[in-house]
């Protein structure tokens, strides 16, 4: 077990597989860089992998203070042993007060790798971190500045803040796309501290006989607007409606977990808990009830118009304009309205 | 050459399915509304390892921490062709979080182990209660095990190694690994056979003591504690020479240290619970007419949202 240091640094564990830097890790520097300021520590990103030079840079340029940069050859593919291997090391040496990752598939591979190494606690998926106090009834201790770990539990349909009061660091995954990404500073510096891990060939737990990586589909979180539809929509058929209105709006089409549970639509396409957490300026829901695991995904969104046939879908509740009427009816006229003022 | 599994199951509430009677008028949903099932990913672990060993041989045990109604996950384990089954139910592992959970289970998972080895254990990738997918990756560290997580098939089994496909989110890789190894199987692992009819009723009286504990209560309400308790021996006894209590372990049976279990052993602690409600309606009501819709395009296109 680790004591708990309150002069220890916020960690971000930025993510890279071959070498490219995934952007969960710069949009973590953001939410780092608050809780950093409020703490009034430094902001260390951790980033291994083959060669590092590069990336470190972009890291200090999108807010952190140091780096700490982990080189080996054996680093550059991500594999669960090595990574954790080296990263539990380094917390156990540095004792940071805070560590976060990425709720991406490789940050909940290594995470609680990492967590069960030091023996400390991690709280999965947050999509918000806060600074706070903290009164434990059972031992009757108050506890200043422990860290907020936010986070949508059961399905959705709770928001619980967990706190890791004594055993520490205080780690967390948080989900992708919650945080925004900052500007990058070219001229912004930090301090890059460069080491080479000690590894050998056995540390690789498993062998890689091939990867590929498939390229997305469809980019949500990047899209300005966005058009979904759902179980109301009807059919594969009656989607081509949705696809229309998003070639109308020049939107990335979305889709509730119905929808793609019935095939009308690829799963790369899904907004909620369990796919993509998007927040654009528009969000357009066609035929979705908006159960909350599929709110817990788009009502950040800046403007949501719902258009629906039941009066009473739960989706009304986030909205900022409701149309209740007949998708095969609405959506055409919408399209007509777009189409005349363009 | 015949392998030695061990699945880890939960059952859940089925959080998926919220309909309008488990809504309370608050906007809030009322958990115990919610009926409990066999947490979905957990069914495509189990049917992978029965696949394994129906190809290559060997012994699967199922195994489950909860309180005693999780025992029926594990009767819809026998029911699909597991070999052992064992719940392990303590108030003491109450409020583990995932790290006293994986603690725990691990304990478990070298209790099957004292008497044959375990060469692999298999998970469903998260539960759908907590969504954290924490539990697999921190059993495998506790045991010092490689771990393989979000498989979606194994292409062969060959003498201590394993070769799997897993899913990365952005790609696939083929990664072949050393037993024992721990996977986690996503919901594209081979889809879970239904419950043999045949098993189905050979197994539907498997109870636990815990079980069996219950259904005495509820039948001798006026009995004393000595006598329920005989009672429950008779029939555990009657069980067991049918092949069908169901292993009940506590703590110390899988020789926990108490300090890494519930409430202690967790070092997160829930600090609020926060029901999602529902907001108001305070959406602007747009008519389903041309006219209607153009006036909400038009509002869009004025405030820059779109255009």
């Amino acid at each position: 077990m680790i004591e708990p240091n309150r002069q220890g640094d916020v960690w971000v564990v930025a993510e890279q597989n071959d070498g490219d830097l995934h952007d969960v890790g710069l949009e973590l520097l953001s939410k780092g860089r608050q809780l950093a300021d409020r703490l009034g520590v430094r902001l260390t990103a951790v980033l291994l992998g083959a060669q590092v030079e590069e990336n470190a840079r972009r890291l200090i340029q999108h807010g952190a203070d140091r780096v700490i940069a982990g080189e080996h050859a054996l680093l550059g593919h991500y594999q669960t042993n090595p990574y954790a291997k080296v990263i539990a090391g380094l917390v156990q040496e540095h004792r940071p007060q805070v560590v976060i990752f990425g709720a991406t598939p490789l940050g909940r591979d290594l995470a609680p790798r990492v967590a069960s190494t030091v023996r400390a606690g991690l709280t999965a998926d947050c999509t918000d971190l806060d600074i706070g106090e903290h009164f434990e009834p059972h031992t009757n201790t108050r506890y200043e500045n422990l860290l907020y770990q936010i986070r949508p539990a059961f399905g959705g349909n709770i928001i619980a803040t967990i706190v890791n009061p004594e055993r520490w660091p205080q780690m967390a995954t948080v989900r992708e796309g919650v945080m925004r990404m900052p500007d990058a500073a070219p001229n912004r510096r930090g301090e890059i501290v460069r080491l080479t891990p000690h590894l050998k060939p056995d540390d690789l737990a498993l062998k890689i006989l091939e990867h590929r990586r498939t390229a997305r589909k469809v980019n949500l979180k990047a899209a300005r607007v966005i058009v979904a539809g759902g179980a109301g929509v009807g059919g594969k058929e009656n989607f081509r409606l949705v696809w229309d209105l998003a070639n109308a709006l020049g939107a990335a089409v979305g889709a509730s977990r119905a929808a793609v549970d019935n095939g009308w639509i690829d799963k790369d396409h899904q907004v909620g808990q369990t796919g993509t957490t998007v927040r654009p300026a528009l969000y357009v829901a066609v035929g979705i009830s908006g159960a909350v695991q599929h709110r817990a995904g788009m009502s950040e969104a800046r403007k949501i118009v719902a258009i629906n046939a039941d009066p009473h879908a739960p989706i009304f509740g986030v909205a900022h304009y409701g149309v209740v009427g007949d998708l095969n009816r609405v959506l055409p006229m919408m399209i007509e309205a777009i189409k005349k003022r363009a | 050459m015949a392998y030695n599994l061990v699945v880890l199951v939960k059952q859940v509430p089925d959080t998926k399915r919220i309909t309008g009677e488990a809504m309370r008028d608050d906007g809030t949903v009322n958990r115990s509304a919610l009926s409990a099932i066999f947490n979905p990913e957990d069914l495509h672990a189990l049917e992978l390892a029965l696949e394994l060993r129906e190809r290559y041989g060997g012994r699967v045990t199922v195994i489950t921490m909860g309180p005693p109604q999780a025992c029926e996950v594990l009767r819809q384990s026998l029911e699909r062709g597991a070999d052992d089954v064992a719940l392990l139910t303590d108030r003491r592992a109450a409020a583990s979080d995932t790290l006293a959970t994986s603690y725990i289970l691990a304990c478990a998972v070298r209790k099957v182990a004292a008497e044959a080895p375990v060469d692999m254990v298999l998970c469903g990738r998260q539960a759908i209660d907590g969504d954290t997918a924490q539990v697999p990756p921190q059993t495998a560290e506790k045991l010092g095990w490689p771990q393989i997580t979000y498989v979606d098939a194994v292409e062969e089994v060959s003498g201590r190694r394993i070769r799997a496909h897993r899913n990365t989110g952005s790609g696939w890789e083929r990664v072949e690994a050393a037993m024992p190894c721990l996977l986690t199987v996503t919901d594209q692992g081979p889809a879970p056979r239904p419950a043999s009819a045949r098993r189905l009723m050979a197994v539907k009286k498997a109870r636990c003591r815990a079980e069996l504990q219950a259904e005495v209560n509820a039948v001798m309400p006026d009995a004393t504690p000595e006598a329920r308790t005989a009672e429950v021996e008779k029939r555990a006894a009657a069980l067991a020479a049918k092949g069908l209590l169901v292993k009940q372990w506590t703590l110390d049976d899988v020789g926990a240290d108490l300090a890494w279990c519930g409430r202690d052993g967790s070092p997160t602690k829930v600090k609020r619970i926060q029901s999602v409600v529902l907001k108001g309606s305070g959406f602007k009501k747009v008519e389903p007419t041309p006219e209607g819709v153009a006036g909400m395009v038009h509002e869009l296109i004025e405030d820059h949202t779109i255009g």
